[in-house]
């Protein structure tokens, strides 16, 4: 009788439904599941809690196993300070889209890592406002047609795109900022370790950790399904890069 | 005879042909159906040869993949 | 006889939140509520909270929010310059059912409209209390924390200039408020991998295993536990009323002038009294209709153009009897009250009612 190993669950353990309503070829559930196995492999589902943002990622929060709060556009950071501040022994995870964050919360975020606030932030950059249907955020790369930016976004017009990853990493109260990205197994695989790291820093307390992941939103790009992961690489790694910006000295 | 490590079983009623998986099984064992699902894509067949690695797992954003090895 | 403490409002309602148990507080500095920051400051740490000054009112309140989420009692506040920052969080209170104290200590008078209809998005009302002096404010404080978690909503102060640094006297005595429902709501990470996670959002979906209404019946819900409120909630304090020709309705620290002049004209044989709503949300119409039935003239006297008198013409029978008395009146610093609030224009502007026929 051969003996058989489960590598992998579809469904993984702390997704109570896997059945969404984002695009196909979205590169949110596939972060998603990434952090799902962390917290679990981590054994802290028991004590976390997740702070969501507003876009398409909400509907992985609302099929969580994880306590979770939604909170306003952008303010993740702000509130999980709150949540944090009264559960020290908690892990306090954010949820937010480059819209929520980049956009909307680029106060709250650079604040609380000043802070040094010891929860973790996970952005989820797919440089595009996905859930209003594909309008430009201050992480749209150079170039990118979104509805608001047709011809492709332009410097003159539209002005640059904002890399928050390296504004976090500058201030002096975060202790570790990465950027991965879900493209290829190899990427998810790496951003698996860094969203790892993170949350074992934040219960080093060790100051605020950040975990920027790129996604695909082959809908907001206007590119085919199949295409998502290609363009990712041409556009997105191309402008941000890939790989851990700080790290807290050894 | 190419050597079967592993096996898929996949929840295709789920999948919404995105094809991601396709590239990314490293010894490339997937092939998109002619067939479609109930919500009318095409889904994955598994060829003959699968490592066991759960790639595909890891890129499917409709969690289609359960991922075995042999042994 | 109890021993009193000569201290600054804002110290006193510090004190006062302290003892019912708020253990976060958030803010900004901004005139006249900075105060009430500092002694937070100061005081909250020794009693095993936090206090955070924030960088922003938006991220404040937002603090708070994400404090009370944890089943803590959490409060925040500015002026109302500040305070319309923090509207769409307060309604994002109202809405996902959050415990949340929020302290206006305002610069004047003309934030009625702003804490009684809410700038926030919604059909969501605030209970709101207007004291009148400093130990009512201490007694506000208490019942706000107390309202806030037995009604599961925000809740507001609406002080001012006059009670955030007058040093008064002050022998807070500890209200027995009665039970508050325990928090299972409360999240803290623990039905975590349970299956039955738990989840706070206003559109109220739930999750696979522990559905939720939606936001349509949610809203409605909301909506109804507001209008339960209206009733049971309402507080006012009414003198003289029974034979007055002219009652003067106000409410606030500018209250107290009307009680001064009311004192003085009925000690000259003038048959006036007086209204105050003491809930500014649920306004006391009931009370008010009551209470100025008899009278002639229902004058309002309050430092704008003209707020609280839209509840007093929604409730007052004969609305044909309203006459507006007060006005914007700030002071060069634009910081507090200005020349209107002053017994002799209040007492002149009184007669003048009174001799009309």
């Amino acid at each position: 009788m051969t003996e058989m190993r489960l590598m992998a669950p579809a469904i993984p353990k702390l997704l109570q439904s896997p059945d969404h309503e984002l695009c196909p070829g979205c590169g949110h559930p596939v972060a998603w599941r990434q952090v799902l196995e962390v917290v679990d492999e981590l054994g802290i589902a028991d004590r976390t809690v997740i702070v969501v943002g507003h876009g398409c990622y909400t509907q992985m929060m609302i099929r969580s196993d994880l306590d979770s709060l939604q909170c306003l556009h952008g303010r993740g950071p702000a509130v999980a300070t709150g949540v944090k501040r009264m559960l020290p022994d908690a892990v306090v995870i954010t949820l937010s889209g480059d819209g929520d964050m980049v956009s909307e919360g680029l106060a709250e975020v650079l604040h609380t890592a000043a802070r040094g606030e010891r929860i973790t932030s996970l952005l989820f950059n797919n440089g595009v406002f996905g859930d209003t249907g594909g309008h430009m955020t201050a992480s749209t790369v150079v170039g990118q047609r979104t509805k608001t930016s047709l011809a492709g976004r332009d410097v003159e017009e539209h002005g640059y795109p904002i890399d928050v990853s390296r504004l976090v990493a500058d201030v002096d109260g975060s202790a570790y900022v990465a950027r991965g990205a879900v493209n290829t197994a190899g990427m998810a695989a790496r951003t698996k370790r860094m969203v790892r790291r993170a949350l074992e820093l934040q219960m080093a307390r060790a100051g605020f950790t950040f975990v920027e992941v790129l996604t695909m939103c082959p809908t907001g790009w206007f590119v085919p399904t199949a295409g998502g992961p290609e363009y990712l690489e041409e556009s997105m790694i191309a402008t941000y890069g890939i790989g851990e910006h700080k790290t807290p000295p050894d | 005879m190419t050597s079967v490590r592993g096996t898929v079983v996949m929840a295709t009623e789920r999948c919404k042909g995105c094809d991601l998986c396709i590239p990314a099984c490293p010894p490339r064992v997937l092939e998109m159906s002619s067939e479609t699902n109930t919500l009318g894509f095409h889904f994955p067949i598994l060829h003959d040869g699968c490592t066991g690695c759960a790639a595909c797992a890891d890129v499917c954003p409709d969690f289609v993949f359960e991922v075995w090895r042999y042994g | 006889m109890s021993t009193r403490t000569l201290m600054q409002g804002s110290e006193a309602i510090a004190d006062a939140a302290i003892a019912v148990g708020c253990r976060f507080f958030a803010g900004y500095p901004m005139l006249p509520f900075t105060e009430l920051l500092e002694h937070m400051s100061r005081k909250l740490p020794a009693a095993g909270g936090v206090c955070i000054n924030a960088d922003t009112e938006i991220e404040a309140v937002n603090m708070a929010l994400g404090a009370a989420a944890t089943g803590a009692r959490a409060a925040t506040g500015s002026c109302g310059q500040g305070i319309a920052l923090m509207q769409e969080a307060i309604a994002e209170a109202a809405l996902n059912e959050l415990p949340l104290v929020v302290f206006n200590m305002a610069r004047g008078q003309q934030d009625y409209f702003q804490a009684t209809r809410g700038g926030g998005w919604g059909d969501y009302r605030t209970i709101t209390f207007a004291p009148k002096d400093v130990p009512e404010a201490v007694e506000h404080t208490q019942r706000l924390f107390h309202l806030a978690d037995l009604h599961r909503a925000p809740v507001m102060m609406l002080g001012d200039y006059v009670i955030a640094h007058t040093h008064v006297g002050v022998s807070p005595a500890a209200l027995d408020l009665g039970p508050v429902p325990p928090k299972e709501w409360a999240l803290d990470g623990s039905m975590g991998g349970t299956g039955r996670a738990r989840q706070i959002w206003t559109w109220d979906r739930g999750k696979p295993n522990t559905p939720g209404v939606g936001p349509d019946q949610h809203w409605k819900d909301v909506a109804a536990k507001f209008a339960a409120i209206e009733p049971t909630e309402a507080r006012w304090e009414e003198r003289l009323v029974e034979d007055a020709e002219v009652v003067v309705v106000s409410w606030g620290t500018t209250a107290t002038v009307v009680d001064y002049v009311v004192d003085e004209l009925r000690a000259d044989g003038v048959p006036v009294g007086s209204f105050r709503p003491v809930t500014l949300w649920p306004f006391p119409g009931e009370a008010l209709a009551d209470a100025t039935r008899g009278a002639r003239r229902i004058l309002v006297y309050e430092l704008n153009a003209g707020q609280m008198i839209d509840d007093v013409r929604i409730h007052a029978e004969d609305r044909s009897a309203i006459r507006f008395i007060g006005g914007v009146s700030q002071d060069q610093t634009g910081m507090r009250q200005g020349d209107l609030l002053d017994a002799g224009v209040l007492r002149a502007r009184v007669l003048e009612a009174v001799k009309e026929g």
